[in-house]
């Protein structure tokens, strides 16, 4: 703030405070009825013969005016109030914020820290630190992968033993920190309506279902110049690039034949957002390892 | 000085009463509008795109401020829950602001970036489907309803008024994103979501 404001502040402040406690100074009135005189003193106002007393103030009355004055002096001078000047105490909001992070991070810090130096496998093995894992993931992950890890439409179940993108603790630790965008472009418009649905029929023969023969037999030509690139050719997928397995019976986005058209049609856009940023290291390694455990349980 | 002058003159009493009550003002906004930290931008800091911009209208159409606050308070909880707290240099671009008064739902002010697309157009579409015990209400019509960007270039020359920098070529292109009529209001509101306090950044 430039001098001039902190002067205005600084002035505009001492005037209402001044002001105030001239009003009431200048106001007050010390005769009480029964006092010198024996008459009582009325205000003059006089309404279908009823008259006004003219009182002054009750005096805790008065007093809790002046506590009010002497209250913001003293508030005034212990913190920033006046313009610039920043209060003997030298309290500021953030200051203060910071000292509670700082006092949290004494206290829970070494808590988190203790199982910096395990290993994730473990810590999967270990019920503590399991806990812990558990109410991070409730907090940061629950609303996308549901609160058993079990996943929803379109977000991947972690308590399977199927990994898009490995399931090895450095695996899922780069998938927290870094995030993951899984894109599968869309085909309707490269290998068109019969490409999808010749396509679609391979895959449902690639995992094993009912599937129409003949247009398996022209999707097995498709899938191999337009999907083996990113599936494998074997169909078992690639976890450098997130593109799943097709031959196993595990859906992100359901298996339906319909669906699976859909997918191929229209492409998916799968994203894990990157908690590297949101999220301090050692809770990163408990979630680690309270991931890599969900699909150990069983 | 007697009270009792003021109050047998009615316009005197007036004319007092109003410098009493502005007094306050003079010393606590006036100056805010001098003061660097709440005029200028902290790093970083763009005009809404016109997807974004047609978002925030959304937003403030649907009443989403009424239950949702964007002001992280420096106290060590909220800066726990939901990242570093809001600061007055974001805002300078916000006409008007949504800060919020009342929290049924959680602070959105960090909430760019946290959730996937996806997950936001789930949400908004029937927010049980991602968190069973939201009481959210759920807005399936910005699936079906597309946003023609019709006043977007408006919009944009009025927030120019306001000092929003906004150049000459953003406003002759601000319709152009809507042109082919696929842009759903879900979009743009995600696109306004997503951008949220992604400036500033602290681990929890």
């Amino acid at each position: 703030m430039s001098s001039f404001w902190s002067w205005w502040i600084i002035v505009i402040v001492v005037i209402n405070i001044g002001g105030s406690l001239l009003l009431l100074l200048a106001n007050r009135k010390v005769e009480v009825r029964g006092g010198k005189s024996d008459e009582i003193p009325t205000t003059g106002h006089i309404y279908d013969g009823i008259e006004e007393y003219d009182n002054p103030l009750p005096r805790w009355w008065f007093n809790m005016f002046l506590i009010t004055v002497i209250f913001s002096v003293v508030y005034l001078a212990l913190y920033p109030g006046l313009g610039n000047f920043r209060g003997f105490l030298g309290w500021t909001s953030t200051g203060q914020l910071d000292q509670e992070l700082a006092a949290a991070e004494e206290k829970y810090g070494p808590i988190f820290n203790q199982y910096m130096d395990d290993t994730i496998e473990e810590l999967a093995a270990n019920p503590d630190a399991l806990k812990m894992g558990a109410r991070l993931f409730a907090n940061n992950c629950a609303v996308c992968h549901g609160s058993d890890g079990r996943g929803n439409y379109g977000f991947p179940n972690l308590a399977d033993d199927d990994w898009l993108y490995g399931g090895q603790p450095e695996n899922i630790k780069t998938s927290i920190v870094q995030g993951r965008n899984g894109i599968m472009n869309p085909w309707g418009d490269v290998i068109g309506e019969e490409g999808v649905v010749a396509s679609a029929n391979y895959v449902l023969k690639l995992s094993g279902r009912d599937h129409d023969a003949g247009q398996a037999a022209e999707g097995e030509k498709v899938y191999a110049t337009y999907c083996s690139a990113c599936h494998g050719a074997d169909g078992k997928g690639n976890q450098t690039l997130g593109a799943p397995n097709l031959t196993d019976n595990t859906w992100l986005y359901g298996g339906s034949p319909e669906i699976i058209k859909h997918t191929i049609r229209n492409g998916r856009q799968g994203k894990m957002p990157a908690h590297g940023d949101l999220l301090k290291e050692n809770r990163i390694h408990l979630l680690t390892a309270y991931v890599y455990s969900l699909s150990r349980n069983d | 000085m007697k009270h009792e002058i003021i109050e047998k003159n009615l316009g005197l009493m007036i004319v007092l009463t109003l410098v009493a009550v502005s007094w306050g003002g003079l010393a606590q906004i006036v100056p805010l509008f001098f003061s660097d930290s709440t005029t200028q931008p902290v790093d970083g800091l763009k005009p809404y795109t016109a997807l974004q911009l047609e978002g925030r209208d959304i937003y403030i159409r649907e009443g989403c401020a009424v239950c949702h606050t964007q002001m992280v308070r420096p106290m060590r909880a909220e800066v726990e829950r939901y990242g570093h707290y809001s600061v007055a240099g974001e805002g300078v671009y916000e006409h008007p602001f949504l800060w919020g008064s009342k929290r049924t739902g959680p602070d959105l002010a960090r909430v760019g970036g946290r959730y996937s697309d996806d997950w936001h157009k789930a949400h908004l579409y029937n927010p049980r489907d991602v968190v069973p015990e939201s009481n959210m209400p759920a807005f399936p019509w910005l699936f079906q309803q597309s946003v023609t960007g019709e006043h977007t270039a408006d919009k944009m020359r009025a927030l120019r008024k306001l000092g929003v920098p906004y150049t000459d070529d953003d406003i002759a292109n601000a319709s152009k994103v809507f042109e082919a009529g696929d842009v759903r209001e879900v979009d743009a509101l995600v696109a306004y979501l997503q951008q949220l306090g992604v400036l500033m950044k602290q681990k929890r």
